[in-house]
């Protein structure tokens, strides 16, 4: 039975122009065409999107949240690339 | 990173439980709390599947086409309900066709509401009156519930459940303002549908072996009297708004804890039908065997499809 699953899809939405699209869940479907179609029905029955993008799920590499903090700490201490960091004096506008 | 002991990695998880952090899918979780996650999770996408099947049973004979257009919106969204709940169990690690197959074989659950006849018309409005009704202060609080995917696909979940509930209620509502069959038909469905809807909290907080651990683990926010408590409370002017009568004659107010007190349920009559013998289990169950039975040539000839398209163009 199982070699008949069809393959895994990640949903991704575009609610509106002018915005990205945005990973909504996942489904079932044995090609991209159908994964497409099948998205319409299971996520935008609310008139959710006007656009749809479908990624099948084996083909999203991620990175692992045991190495999150490897990954993600030097940003921590670079405070200095956030504009708060400064010192501006009071009188100067527009900065 | 050096490897944790089992007991430090626990002890970070509850931390961030107890933080309201969330837990997402490749995190590190107890394997108690995956299994219990799966577990809730696959039961509730097959109570959203097998829920399609007693309102399914009245499409062709709605009374008009309102009323169609309406019951069949209501029942696909049961279906999508079903999928996002299974991509949330898929997102654990379980395969999606073993769970299905679980369900079959009668191993798995799915809330016993189900298997109780829809015999009338009215029988849709008292569904999604009370069973959605229920369903929805059931799915509220899972909501914020620690398990990421779960919670994410509650949020739509419940976005959806308000209009079921209103159709159903609007149904009841007209039904009883009618003709004298039609109040008394209100009336009977009503009747058949109370006790077997304050039944979907599950047992009494005494004997629900779960609820300790799903709370600690804030899978569950609520305790099952606590919420049935809250339905009995809401429900109750409700019925009296539209002059239906709830079948219970230990009900009464009680000012001083400002809720319903309320008669003795039938648990064994719950746990009746938990273990297979309400009135409609086996036909359920049947029904949805014959489905994935019947649709095997369907999945076979798409994937035949999929597959021809893809060497074409290939080549
Ligand atoms: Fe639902
Ligand atoms: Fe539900
Ligand atoms: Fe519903």
């Amino acid at each position: 039975m199982a070699n008949n699953e069809w393959p895994l899809w990640e949903v991704f939405i575009r609610s509106k122009q002018g915005l990205s699209h945005k990973h909504v869940g996942s489904l079932r479907a044995a090609d991209a065409e159908m994964a497409v179609e099948n998205a319409r029905d299971v996520y935008t029955r609310r008139s959710e999107g006007i656009s749809i993008w479908v990624v099948e799920s084996n083909n999203v590499h991620a990175s692992h949240p045991t190495e999150a903090d490897s990954l993600f700490e030097p940003a921590h201490s670079k405070v200095y690339r956030h504009p708060t960091f400064y010192d501006v004096p009071d009188g100067i506008e527009h900065m | 990173m050096a490897e944790l002991n089992i007991q430090e990695l626990e002890r970070r998880f509850q931390e961030k439980i107890d933080n309201d952090i969330r837990i997402e899918p490749n995190d590190w979780m107890p394997e108690r709390y995956r299994q219990t996650l799966i577990r809730q999770i696959s039961q509730h996408a097959h109570s959203e599947i097998v829920g399609m099947l007693p309102e399914g049973n009245w499409i062709t004979r709605a009374p008009n086409l309102r009323r169609k257009a309406v019951l069949l919106a209501k029942v696909q969204d049961e279906a999508g309900h079903g999928l996002y709940l299974y991509s949330a169990t898929e997102t654990l690690g379980a395969d999606r066709e073993e769970t299905i197959d679980d369900l079959h074989s009668g191993k798995a659950k799915y809330s016993s509401i189900f298997n109780y006849p829809t015999l009338s018309w009215a029988d849709m409005g008292a569904v999604g009156w009370l069973v959605d009704g229920a369903a929805i202060m059931n799915q509220v609080p899972l909501c914020r519930c620690s398990y990421g995917p779960y919670a994410r696909a509650m949020v739509r979940v419940c976005k959806e459940e308000s209009f079921h509930q209103r159709q159903g209620f609007e149904i009841m509502m007209k039904l009883a303002a009618g003709s004298e069959e039609q109040k008394a038909m209100a009336q009977d469905a009503l009747n058949r549908f109370w006790w077997p809807a304050l039944m979907m909290f599950g047992p009494p907080d005494a004997d629900s072996k779960h609820t300790a651990q799903s709370m600690a683990w804030k899978i569950k926010r609520n305790t099952n009297d606590e919420l049935r408590q809250q339905m009995v409370d809401i429900t109750v002017p409700q019925a009296e708004m539209i002059g239906l009568t709830i079948p219970d004659p230990d009900l009464k107010w009680n000012e001083e804890k400002g809720g319903y007190d309320f008669g003795e349920i039938d648990w064994d009559e719950f746990w009746n039908v938990v273990k297979g013998n309400g009135p409609c289990n086996k036909e359920r169950v049947e029904a949805r065997r014959k489905a994935k039975e019947n649709g095997e040539w369907v999945r076979e000839a798409a994937n035949a499809y999929a597959a021809k398209q893809k060497m074409k163009k290939a080549s």
